[in-house]
């Protein structure tokens, strides 16, 4: 328990390691994940330390590691789970798994590179067999007409104005050429106009869409592809057609001349196609195989580099002694810790066979320690809300052990609903119970995995808020009459009150506690079911919940306050006891504590007798400031005197808290002659305690009506919870049965979606905001300073690895 | 009558909220997780027992009733005692 109210003590402690059972040492302590090392070579860059070339190999082990997974993941390989927890391997044996890498490196190349040239080659060989197909239809219709004028039709986009006659060009004799190929569908406008221009006429193009997509060679995505089929006369056309065909990427395919010349060509391409599938099938079982041989062991080789960089990246920070024999470090080490660590060198000395053993040897130092808080999986959850704000300084009060029952009771005091509560605490007991279930540890989902870390807070808010809602009377908006309600009807009629006419003159009437019978005295367990089916309930509910807030803000104040004495014990400053605790606590109960004396003092006193003459509280309040109230009833004998001297002392209160610090300080160090551990500055001192001062005093007020916020709150999520019922499930509630029960099914899903969605998720995370805030600010600011430092110790569970940041692991 | 209710109904809560807050902490046997315990449950007590002292105090002798509406009056008339 110390350790969570205060934090362990820490110590400077300095390792003498001998240089052979260094990395042996280390090792041991990074599975320990005890310490923290301190930089011991600051002024040196990154690449003047003594073991640069050993984190260069294993960051080149780390590259080619990377490049495996990244294929690994590529041919949709699974990674065995295996909870392994291999060791650091020793230097001799880094060339070793070195040479595996890079021999795996290689082989992989080789073989990804001849599978692309292979898939290159059939992609090619298919779209040969395509074109061939297509232009064999373009061919034969043409051959299948009577030459001349007809010809001109099958070519559509041709105009017979600039055309030569295909007749009068074979009488000029010059030789027809064919280019055929491939082009991409996008394209085929454009490449027909350019053709159209610059040859003018003197080519024929026809082409035909390709059915089924085409894998594109370079980007592997899948196009559409036109065949295309140019005529052209004279070789010069010839090679401009050739030239703009190289401009459009066009693939393209030596066109054969007779039918006889095509056939032999399709059967030819037909069987090396079916030839070149073999192949490729082939090449892709033996590229998985050894993807799945490099799979087994690539997850222990990840983590064997992962060590040995970082026990590489920690002798770096040591620095070697005179005799040039040994390595020094220094370490924060918890003071409870120490046996352990010179148990950890022994064994790593003992490993790696050395005869002189390494030892630990603590050292005096004036630095601030960081702070270690030990926590089991229960109070790590809150330790980490209080750390949000700031982590607390050495041996300072941790606010964590409180916070573990105050912040889900503040939650639920402005959540309170019975079925709400239910729920929530439901969820929460379901992610408890399969908190071992490794699929709902390890999701990437980070919002889930916000959820899952607060498992425990969210089960307390939920516990707290089932028996808020128990005290509110809330469930789903409607309240439970256990005890039977302390108001009756029936003593109005009997008592003469109310006629029977009234009911028929009145749409509502009120209840009056005077007439006897009435009110019978108050509900057992929480308010009273009654309230629940007046119209007039908020009038009462708002007062009752913002008095409450008001009382429970000042209780938990008064509690922060009272934390600080064991700050200033603990810290031998005795003086704050008197000089700023008392006056703090004095200022705050004279004032704010009389605030719910008053509150508490009219519930009990004044009946409903006296309700014409009950006074507000409020006035009251101010008129005590104002030194006022002759005018006004007093609540009790005296009270005039009474609140003037609580008024004087909290006045007199402020000065002290102001001066009395500085000055006593001052005194006490003018009075020895010794300076002291450190200068003292007055100036800074009262500067310091001036600043303190206007905080408390202002924070007092400005915190005090902060506290409203639990009644704003509860009233919003009751009125919500109010608003989804009546409009929506009473609406599918009031049909009558036929139809009802059918559309009571909709109206039901409509009303669940939405109190999850609505009270449970948005009320939720706005409650749990709001707690927070009155954590941090209104509760910390009365005695937490969180300006420390946490420890972050050398451990190889804790260190981060790249390959799951990228997904790969 | 009436005070009879309240003064069963005060003492059963004290001393619920009492043997929770003052008497189970003897009772937690030792181990790391002795003092988180405790300290839970203190406030626990706390907490809920000032939480329904409030909620009965603020009852105890209300200034005005609940307006109901007629429906409602006629319903209460025959069905609650």
């Amino acid at each position: 328990m110390c350790s969570l109210l205060r934090g362990e003590e820490m110590c400077l402690a300095q390792l003498f390691l001998q240089s052979g059972s260094a990395y042996d040492c280390i090792s041991e302590l990074g599975e320990l994940g005890l310490v923290e090392f301190r930089d011991l070579n600051p002024s040196v860059t990154t690449f003047q330390r003594k073991h640069v070339n050993e984190i260069k190999k294993c960051e080149e082990m780390e590259r080619i590691l990377g490049y495996l997974l990244r294929e690994v993941k590529k041919a949709d390989i699974s990674l065995p789970e295996r909870d392994v927890n291999p060791v650091a391997p020793l230097p001799k044996h880094i060339m070793s798994i070195m040479e595996q890498l890079q021999r795996l490196e290689v082989e992989l190349g080789e073989v990804t590179r001849n599978k692309d040239k292979l898939q290159r080659n059939l992609l090619e060989l298919t779209e040969y067999t395509h074109m061939l197909r297509i232009t064999r239809t373009f061919v034969q219709r043409s051959v299948e007409r009577e030459p001349l004028q007809a010809q001109y039709e099958e070519f559509p986009f041709l105009e017979k104005d600039t055309m030569l006659e295909y007749s009068s060009m074979q009488r000029l004799g010059a030789k027809l050429g064919f280019i055929s190929g491939l082009i991409q569908r996008t394209k085929i406008q454009a490449f027909e106009r350019m053709l159209w221009r610059v040859c003018k006429g003197y080519t024929i193009l026809s082409y035909a869409e390709v059915e089924e997509y085409l894998e594109d060679p370079d980007t592997g995505e899948p196009s559409k592809r036109v065949v295309f089929l140019i005529s052209y006369w004279g070789d010069q056309i010839g090679q401009k057609v050739k030239k703009i065909c190289d401009c459009y990427h066009c693939h393209l395919y030596p066109y054969p001349s007779s039918n006889e010349e095509r056939n032999d060509v399709v059967e030819g391409l037909r069987t090396r196609i079916q030839d070149l599938h073999t192949v490729l099938h082939r090449t892709e079982d033996y590229l998985k195989q050894v993807l799945m041989k490099a799979s087994e062991s690539v997850y222990t080789w990840v983590i064997q580099v992962k060590k040995m960089k970082a026990i590489y990246y920690i002798l770096n920070l040591c620095s070697l002694d005179v005799t040039n024999k040994c390595l020094i470090a220094e370490v924060w080490c918890p003071v409870d810790d120490i046996p352990t660590l010179q148990r950890a060198l022994e064994e790593g000395s003992r490993k790696s066979g050395s005869t002189v053993p390494s030892f630990v040897n603590r050292i005096p130092t004036n630095d601030a320690p960081p702070t270690l808080i030990r926590t089991n999986k229960f109070t790590s959850g809150f330790q980490n809300i209080v750390d949000a704000y700031g982590v607390g300084n050495y041996r300072e009060v941790n606010p964590a052990p409180f916070t573990i029952i105050t912040f889900p009771f503040l939650f639920a005091v402005m959540f309170g609903d019975l079925g709400h509560g239910a729920i929530m605490a439901l969820f929460a007991l379901w992610m408890v119970l399969y908190e071992n279930n490794r699929k709902l540890k390890n999701t990437r989902n980070e919002i889930w995995n916000t959820f899952f870390e607060g498992r425990y807070i969210i089960l307390m808010m939920g516990l707290f808020s089932i028996y808020t809602g128990l005290i509110y009377n809330d469930c789903f908006s409607k309240s439970l009459n256990i005890f039977g309600s302390g108001w009756s009807v029936k003593a109005m009629f009997t008592e003469g009150v109310w006629k029977i006419a009234d009911i028929r003159g009145n749409r509502f009437l009120t209840l009056d506690p005077n007439v006897t019978g009435v009110f019978t005295g108050p509900y057992p367990l929480g308010i009273d079911p009654i309230w629940n089916l007046a119209s007039n309930r908020l009038t009462f509910l708002n007062s009752y919940k913002m008095k409450m807030s008001v009382i429970l803000g000042i209780i938990h104040m008064s509690f922060g306050v009272i934390l600080s004495t064991y700050n200033h014990l603990h810290f031998k400053k005795k003086y704050n006891l008197y000089l700023v605790f008392l006056p703090e606590l004095l200022f705050l109960l004279c004032l704010f504590g009389y605030l719910a004396f008053m509150i508490i003092y009219k519930w009990l006193v004044f009946t409903a007798k006296d309700s014409r003459l009950a006074p507000s509280i409020l006035i009251h309040f101010i008129n005590m400031f104002l030194m006022q109230g002759d005018g006004m009833q007093p609540l009790y004998p005296g009270q005039t005197g009474l609140q003037v001297f609580l008024v004087v002392i909290a006045v007199l209160s402020v000065p002290v808290l102001l001066l009395g610090k500085p000055v006593y300080l001052y005194w006490l160090h003018n009075g020895s002659n010794r300076i002291g551990m450190y200068r003292f500055d007055f100036g800074d001192e009262f500067l310091h305690q001036a600043i303190h001062t206007i905080e408390y005093c202002l924070g007092c007020v400005s915190n005090t009506a902060s506290y409203l916020r639990l009644w704003a709150l509860s009233l919003a999520h009751a009125q919500l919870s109010e608003v989804l019922w009546a409009m929506v499930m009473r609406v599918g509630l009031r049909m009558d049965t036929t139809l009802g029960v059918l559309f009571l099914v909709p109206v039901f899903c409509l009303f669940a979606v939405l109190t999850v969605s609505i009270l449970l998720v948005m009320e939720g995370l706005s409650a749990f905001l709001h707690a927070l805030r009155l954590h941090w600010v209104e509760f910390q600011n009365k005695f937490y300073s969180g300006t420390g430092v946490k420890l972050c110790p050398f451990s190889f569970s804790l260190l981060p690895s790249s390959f799951e940041h990228d997904g790969l692991l | 009558m009436a005070e009879m209710g309240f003064v069963i109904a005060m003492s059963v809560m004290t001393l619920f909220w009492g043997i929770i807050g003052g008497v189970v902490p003897w009772f937690i046997p030792k181990g790391p997780n002795r003092g988180v315990i405790v300290t839970m449950l203190v406030l626990t007590a706390v907490c809920c027992y000032l939480f329904w002292l409030i909620a009965i105090l603020a009852q105890l002798n209300p200034l005005f009733g609940p307006s109901l509406s007629t429906d409602v009056i006629w319903y209460l008339n025959y069905h609650w005692a």
